[in-house]
């Protein structure tokens, strides 16, 4: 499937990538872990920029708190954690000290959603966006592939405001380069006229396959749009997708309550538009455990899963 | 009865056994404390199969919840669960994961986010006075995992109420991911901290499973304080190239470290 999408690195290496380019002549970049550096490929960052690195031990409170501190001196800020125990755990400096006092923390989330797989729930992130999505003042970003995540990282560093980015650890494939990313704005990676599937993060990819398994089976035509900003939506897309009440199918590595499709319902609706509407993510139980993959399989985030829930959208909107 | 010490080297080789068979695991921290638990479990704790849903059992909850193949392999030498189970540790739809779930039989309460046990144990242990019940509240904590706030919460409350039924074990093996513990965020001296807490600490040798019988069962250490054990340890111990190395933190040995591991081992056990 897609033999044309080529394989990248992992978001996370990128990342770190990206954060020691801006090192380089950004002396008030400043990088705060939680014994994580390791986890957050950090490594060489800390060898090369010693002094740019805060380690603050195993202590996710204080990490926000010191980085929300930090930032508040005008020091470019990037607070890098598991997305796990930094947007739960550090919740409330996240809303007192990060958003409401308005100091511009890059929050990292690494290896998010179910990247953690067998690890457990503990190691999950399924809630994330919900949480912070009801915090004012805070962009909530999922990368899909290298090239958003470089992008992402770049204009987080650029930002005088909050913003969290969450990621894997897996290599994903580099989808389009040649569409701008800018937060708050979908990517339209394939244009189509029968759906829409809004994907965000790592599910973007299996829902391109997906798309790749509608031409080639049914000859439909789906339209796929990494949502990577999951807060600001993108509303101006939406209305467009309203208008034409093109029946929408998103995708998300996250609990199926308070993120991405929630978000896109709860708007949608909002403005009268009644489109033929499904949210994927993972659904309200004690999660299965096992490989990233083997969540992803279970609840069908992958292409033929993605595809079935397409078409099963499509016949009950034909109904209805 | 099996020697203590012969059983804590068979419980090193299952730890091994199943963390290279599913590729991944906490392999330093649960050679660090199994001891600690074999001494818990096998002298010490009123707690097994038999008893485990009565409300007066002995309760232990594993802080430091990334060590868990410890905690499964002691749980399934007492009888909670086939030890066959652990054949699929860390597989998918497994419910023998990578932290201690009480999907597993035996585990008390879910943990793997570090910092939460102490909070745990303190809960416990207040019920226990609430009720009058004689049990005893044990938690296994990382030397690490002390910079996290909540622990010094919870300590402050355990000699509030003045928790003379709660131990809380530090596992002193001075490593943590990244680095040293006194590299990354010095958290000693542990024992002056807690004292000044409140708390009646004793430091003993984490691996002597002699002095570890005689100090639990000699709890609590003083009436009408909550009891801390900083048991002194070594991260991988038991096999001579992971000893105090970082990276077996998480480290997976390859197939000839697993052998040479198993052969340390069972040399160990000739020698008893
Ligand atoms: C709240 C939280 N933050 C971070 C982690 C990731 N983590 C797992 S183990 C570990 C290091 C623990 O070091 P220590 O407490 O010394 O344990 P030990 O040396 O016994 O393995 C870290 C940071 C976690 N599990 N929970
Ligand atoms: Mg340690």
């Amino acid at each position: 499937m897609n033999k044309e999408i080529k394989m990248g690195k992992a978001n996370l290496e990128v990342f770190s990538e990206t954060l020691q380019q801006i090192a380089e002549t950004n002396k008030e970049l400043l990088v705060v872990t939680s014994d994580s550096r390791g986890s957050g490929k950090l490594v060489p960052f800390a060898q090369r920029f010693p002094r740019q690195l805060v380690e603050v031990g195993i202590a996710e409170q204080n990490l926000v708190g010191i980085s929300a501190g930090l930032a508040s001196t005008g020091k470019q800020v990037f607070a890098v954690s598991p997305a796990c125990f930094l947007t739960a755990r550090s919740l409330e400096q996240i809303k007192n000290d990060v958003a409401y006092s308005d100091n511009p923390v890059t929050l990292v989330g690494i290896s998010a959603g179910v990247s953690y797989g067998a690890l457990g729930s503990t190691h999950h992130s399924l809630h994330d966006y919900a949480a912070l999505r009801a915090i004012h003042n805070m962009v909530v970003c999922a990368p899909a592939d290298n090239v958003e995540t470089r992008e992402a990282v770049q204009q987080a560093a650029a930002s005088d405001h909050p913003v969290y980015i969450r990621f894997g650890k897996r290599p994903m494939p580099i989808l389009r380069e040649d569409v701008p990313f800018t937060f708050g704005k979908g990517r339209v990676l394939r244009e189509g006229k029968d759906m829409a599937i809004l994907a965000t993060g790592e599910t973007v990819h299996p829902a391109m396959d997906a798309a790749a398994m509608l031409q080639e089976s049914e000859g439909l035509e789906a339209m796929v749009v990494s949502m990577h900003t999951v807060k600001p939506l993108d509303t101006t897309l939406l209305t467009e997708l309203g208008k034409k009440g093109m029946p929408i199918l998103t995708v998300e590595e996250h609990s199926v309550n308070g993120g991405l499709g929630e978000a896109c319902a709860a708007f949608l609706l909002q403005g009268r538009h009644h489109n033929a509407f499904h949210i994927m993510g993972i659904p309200d139980e004690y999660t299965v455990t096992g490989s990233q993959q083997y969540i992803f399989d279970h609840y069908g985030i992958h292409g033929a899963g993605i595809a079935t829930a397409a078409l099963e959208l499509l016949n009950a909107a034909e109904k209805a | 009865m099996e020697s203590l010490e012969k059983k804590s080297i068979e419980y090193r080789k299952r730890i091994l056994k199943y963390i290279y068979k599913a590729k991944a695991g906490h392999t330093g921290g649960s050679l660090s404390c199994v001891d600690i638990l074999n001494v818990l479990y096998n002298r010490v704790m009123h707690v097994g199969p038999s008893n485990f849903d009565s409300p007066d059992r002995d309760r232990y909850v594993q802080s430091k919840g990334h060590c868990v193949e410890a905690l499964f392999v002691v749980l399934a030498d007492q009888g909670f669960f086939p030890e066959a189970e652990l054949e699929n540790l860390c597989q998918g739809g497994s419910h023998f994961i990578g932290h201690p779930t009480r999907k597993v039989p035996g585990v008390e309460q879910n943990t793997g986010a570090l910092g939460h046990g102490l909070s745990l144990s303190v809960g416990m242990a207040i019920a226990g006075k609430l009720d009058a019940k004689d049990y005893k509240v044990f938690t296994l904590m990382g030397d690490g995992e002390l910079a996290e706030g909540s622990n010094w919460e919870a300590a402050l409350t355990a000699a509030h109420y003045k928790l003379d039924n709660l131990c809380a074990i530090i596992d002193y093996n001075q490593l943590q991911i990244s680095a040293p513990t006194r590299e990354v965020c010095n958290t000693d001296p542990v024992a002056d901290k807690f004292k000044s807490f409140g708390w009646e600490v004793i430091e003993v040798d984490g691996h002597d499973v002699d002095v570890l019988e005689e100090t639990f069962r000699s709890l609590p250490l003083t009436a009408g304080k909550p009891s801390l054990v900083i048991a002194h340890t070594i991260k991988g111990k038991g096999i001579s190239y992971m000893e105090n190395v970082l990276k077996w933190h998480h480290g997976v040995p390859s197939e000839q470290e697993y052998e040479q591991a198993q052969k340390e081992l069972d040399d160990a056990l000739l020698a008893l």
